[in-house]
């Protein structure tokens, strides 16, 4: 039992530094331009972002809708603490303020809010990230409207590797765990979870708190990649796009996350060169696939890594006939 | 005071339209119990037919009014039967991205034929570009057509919920779908009659705020459509008259937001007031909390 | 001192008062039944007890380790942690969950290790979760689960999920225990062979159990106290025998069969 676990543990490191160097030696060489390397840091970002909301719309059952207010905390925080400290050290502290802020706002916000239910919930929080949307549109630090830029840049590809891969590893880790269970429990049926001594507004306010404090991260590794932020950046139209990532790629598949963030990109990437038609094929694509897969592409299933080596092994008797 | 009542009025004429498109809201959650995020849509074309028929076709308000309101009546029904009823069994969620879907549709097809710019609303001539003053208060002729249309508009709506067996039935399926099913009620042509209420509404508030604000543009219906939600779950959402005493609440709210403290802000307080009275009344102002049974 | 003491307990729903003055007491390792017609309040009275409802007025006392404490108007998960437990009339498990995770969730409020360790899955996480699992298959042992603990809950047959209601009630390892229309949905046998596992669990996990039942055959059978509940008033209270031959008992759920021709 042991041995299977430590194997397993091996086995996803192996893939974890698999991935981090075949990209990275892609982008020495150039062959991930800086045009792809754009796109990668846009899936980084979605990654983390939809992991964080699958956590608590998918796992905890709480419908939010105000997930890029929490972003753009993250990225006004950072933004600002790295203009007065532009620096490696700046960056990193940028970023963890910028998360805790996040954090911070996401559990008082939560607190008196996840007493409701359903769709007021969502209008709730989508309320709550407009409020936040209208505040740095007003304040002095934010700069208004313009929003800030020349953000020193420090997010590479090693930064975006991290907190990707952190973000994946410890939501994950957490939602198998007792309390991930109890979180999930709450979105099977709140009054048995409670009748079963699990303090259903402490868990989701826990799950809040954590999705909201992955947010600030991703908002601070746009600000700091993209250098220039601004409240618009953070609309309703980015809450939306995050909550489409994760319906399409399934609610409580942390692996569907991924994998959709991906797809979605790919998808968006192709419509590109096709100006405003673009966003009418995605409305329809949206549509056709709520219509004929609403359970998304991976329904509640994960892809783990036992089924990636199955899937390995459907490659291995090929490669002996061919010998 | 004088200031102060000019507010009011003012409030009104925007109160009454986000009370039109409110309507539309809470009568489709009412019945189906889906954020229908298109609706904000429905009511930015309504403003674009309208812009249309009074310049290309150069109707007069009156026949505009009617025309957009038919246009959207079929729209609204249109979407009801294409995007919404394969998904009617579904999660509640997957219903509401396709309602997004069907928005960011609605908002780009309108783009990529009439362009993204504003367009400034023809200016009001005759009678309707008059006003009357009540001491220094200065009604314009506009505010009072709003306020008119809106109220004829209420006072048909309460006569076909009432007094009506399309009414009655539309009634009967937000209560209870199942039983009223089994009552033989059409549920599919009472659902599809709902959207075609709230819609008709919605391409009537569409003109009016062309008329309001004298400009439109493919992306106008979000923000407003927003609030007008805000104000159908204030009120109690579901509830007719909770739309309409939300609707000239956030209105006014708004209007005196800008008028007295930072205009900048105005939008936040409406959203402010929107999470303080989830928070004390989750139903809403005229709503009754609904306990789960165990 | 009785485990759990109900004094003159109260609740009404606008004008309706669906329990009213309702007194009772509970002695350590009793089995009680609670009967009464349809609609006489014996649910409430299980979400008053567990926090579902919060009394109008009354008092719920539940003496633990010989300490006494006032339970009424807590929350359900802290009434829980006090050491009561129930199950549900229309069974509510957790149905796309496996049979594992229904029982390891109701363990969760003994859980020791933190957010942190869970992040991580420190060392404290480990040796937890694995003593987690060999109690919850222990668990599951006693009621012949263990061989399904990885489907999920809503797969199991009828007579399964009520067992696995209780299986999960026990883990939050309850000093009292709630159960509403166990054998509800049961054939004879099943009932009989459940009769058996609750007098079984009481001995085994020492525990005081209150049962609402419309089977006579199960209540009179194993409960050694009976509470009659009618229009959410106690109407009668003793031993089956003195039940049975109760004029008023009689008069309530004959009234009831004939409303119900």
């Amino acid at each position: 039992m042991d041995k299977i676990r430590k194997n397993k543990t091996l086995m996803k490191l192996i893939y974890l530094v698999l991935t981090y160097a075949v990209v990275q030696v892609l982008i020495s060489t150039g062959i991930i331009t800086y045009y792809l390397q754009d796109i990668l840091t846009t899936i980084c970002i979605n990654i983390i972002l939809a992991v964080s909301l699958n956590l608590i719309t998918g796992f905890t059952g709480q419908f939010s809708l105000g997930h890029a207010g929490f972003m753009s905390i993250g990225a006004y925080v950072c933004a600002i603490i790295t203009l007065r400290m532009s620096t490696t050290f700046g960056f990193i502290i940028g970023a963890i303020a910028g998360a805790v802020a996040a954090a911070l706002v996401g559990c008082l916000v939560g607190l008196p809010t996840l007493r409701l239910k359903g769709d007021y919930l969502a209008i709730a929080t989508l309320g709550m990230s407009e409020i936040i949307r209208i505040i740095a549109v007003n304040l002095e630090i934010t700069n208004g409207a313009a929003g800030l830029s020349s953000i020193p840049q420090f997010v590479n590809w090693v930064w975006l590797f991290v907190f990707t891969a952190g973000t994946i590893l410890i939501i994950s880790n957490f939602i198998r765990s007792s309390h991930g269970r109890a979180c999930i429990s709450v979105r099977e049926d709140e009054i048995a979870a409670e009748a079963m001594g699990i303090n259903s507004t402490r868990y989701k306010v826990i799950a809040f708190t954590m999705g909201a404090f992955f947010a600030g991260i991703a908002g601070a590794l746009y600000a700091s990649y993209f250098y220039v932020i601004k409240p618009d950046t953070f609309g309703f139209q980015k809450s939306i796009d995050v909550l489409i990532i994760v319906v399409f790629g399934g609610m409580g598949s942390l692996s569907g996350s991924v994998i959709s963030a991906f797809v979605l990109a790919l998808i968006n990437t192709l419509l590109q060169s096709l100006a405003e038609v673009r966003m009418i094929l995605y409305a329809v694509i949206l549509v056709v696939i709520m219509i004929f897969r609403p359970q998304g592409l991976m329904g509640s299933k994960e892809l783990s890594v036992s089924t990636l080596s199955k899937v390995g092994q459907i490659f291995q008797p090929r490669k002996g006939g061919d010998k | 005071m004088e200031q102060f009542l000019q507010q009011i009025v003012n409030g009104i004429s925007l109160g009454s339209i986000y009370a039109l498109i409110a309507l539309g809201y809470t009568m489709v959650y009412g019945i189906i119990k889906l954020i229908n995020f298109a609706h904000s849509d429905v009511y930015m074309l309504g403003a674009f037919v309208g812009y249309f028929c009074m310049t290309t076709l150069r109707l007069n308000f009156f026949l505009s009014l009617l025309a957009s309101m038919a246009f959207c009546t079929v729209l609204g029904v249109v979407i009801e039967k294409v995007a919404y009823k394969p998904l009617r069994n579904s999660t509640r969620i997957a219903a509401l991205i396709t309602a997004i879907g069907v928005s960011l549709f609605l908002q780009y097809t309108t783009m990529a034929i009439t362009g993204p710019d504003v367009r400034s609303y023809p200016a009001m001539s005759g009678f309707l570009a008059q006003s009357v003053s009540l001491g220094s208060i200065r009604i314009t002729m506009q505010q009072i057509i709003i306020l008119a249309v809106t109220i004829v508009l209420m006072v048909v709506l309460q006569f076909i919920v009432k007094k009506t067996r399309i009414g009655r039935a539309m009634r009967a399926v937000s209560l209870d779908q199942d039983a009223a099913e089994l009552m033989g009620i059409n549920i599919n042509a009472t659902i599809s009659f709902t959207f075609a209420l709230g819609s008709a509404l919605a391409g009537a508030a569409g003109i009016l705020v062309g008329v309001y604000y004298n400009s439109i543009n493919p992306l106008m219906g979000t923000l407003p459509g927003l609030k007008a939600f805000v104000a159908a779950v204030f009120g109690g959402i579901g509830l007719i008259p909770g739309a309409m005493i939300g609707g000239y609440f956030i209105g006014i709210v708004e209007v005196l937001v800008s008028g007295y403290g930072n205009s900048m802000y105005r939008d936040a307080v409406v959203f402010a007031i929107l999470i303080l009275i989830l928070i004390i009344k989750p139903a809403g102002l005229l709503g009754k909390n609904v306990r789960e049974k165990v | 001192m009785p485990i759990l003491s109900v004094n003159k307990l109260t609740k009404s729903f606008g004008g309706l008062t669906a329990v009213s003055n309702v007194n009772m007491e509970l002695e350590q390792g009793e089995l009680v039944g609670l009967i009464g017609p349809n609609g006489a309040g014996k649910t409430t009275l299980f979400n008053l007890l567990t926090g579902v409802y919060v009394p109008s007025s009354g008092t719920i006392t539940l003496t633990k380790d010989g300490k006494s404490k006032p339970i009424h108007g807590l929350k359900p998960y802290t009434i829980c942690k006090e050491g009561l437990a129930r199950t549900f009339q229309n069974i509510r498990l957790f149905k796309d969950l496996t049979v594992l995770d229904n029982v390891r969730i109701a363990m969760n409020q003994n859980v020791k290790y933190g957010l942190a360790s869970s992040f991580f899955h420190l060392p404290s996480h480990r040796k937890e979760e694995e003593k987690l699992l060999h109690d919850a298959i222990e668990l599951l042992k006693i009621f012949k689960l263990d061989h399904k603990k990885d489907e999920l809950a809503k797969n199991l047959p009828y007579g399964e999920q009520r067992h696995l209601e209780i299986a999960r009630a026990l883990a939050t390892k309850p000093i009292l225990l709630l159960l509403d229309e166990p054998a509800a949905g049961m054939n004879p046998a099943e009932t009989a062979e459940l009769t058996e596992l609750i007098g079984w669990i009481r001995e085994k996990f020492n525990l005081t159990i209150l049962l609402i039942e419309h089977d006579m055959s199960l209540v009179m059978k194993i409960c050694e106290r009976i509470y009659v509940l009618d229009y959410g008033v106690v109407i009668a209270n003793g031993t089956p025998e003195e039940i049975k031959n109760n004029k008023r008992v009689i008069e309530a759920y004959l009234g009831e069969e004939i409303s119900n021709v």
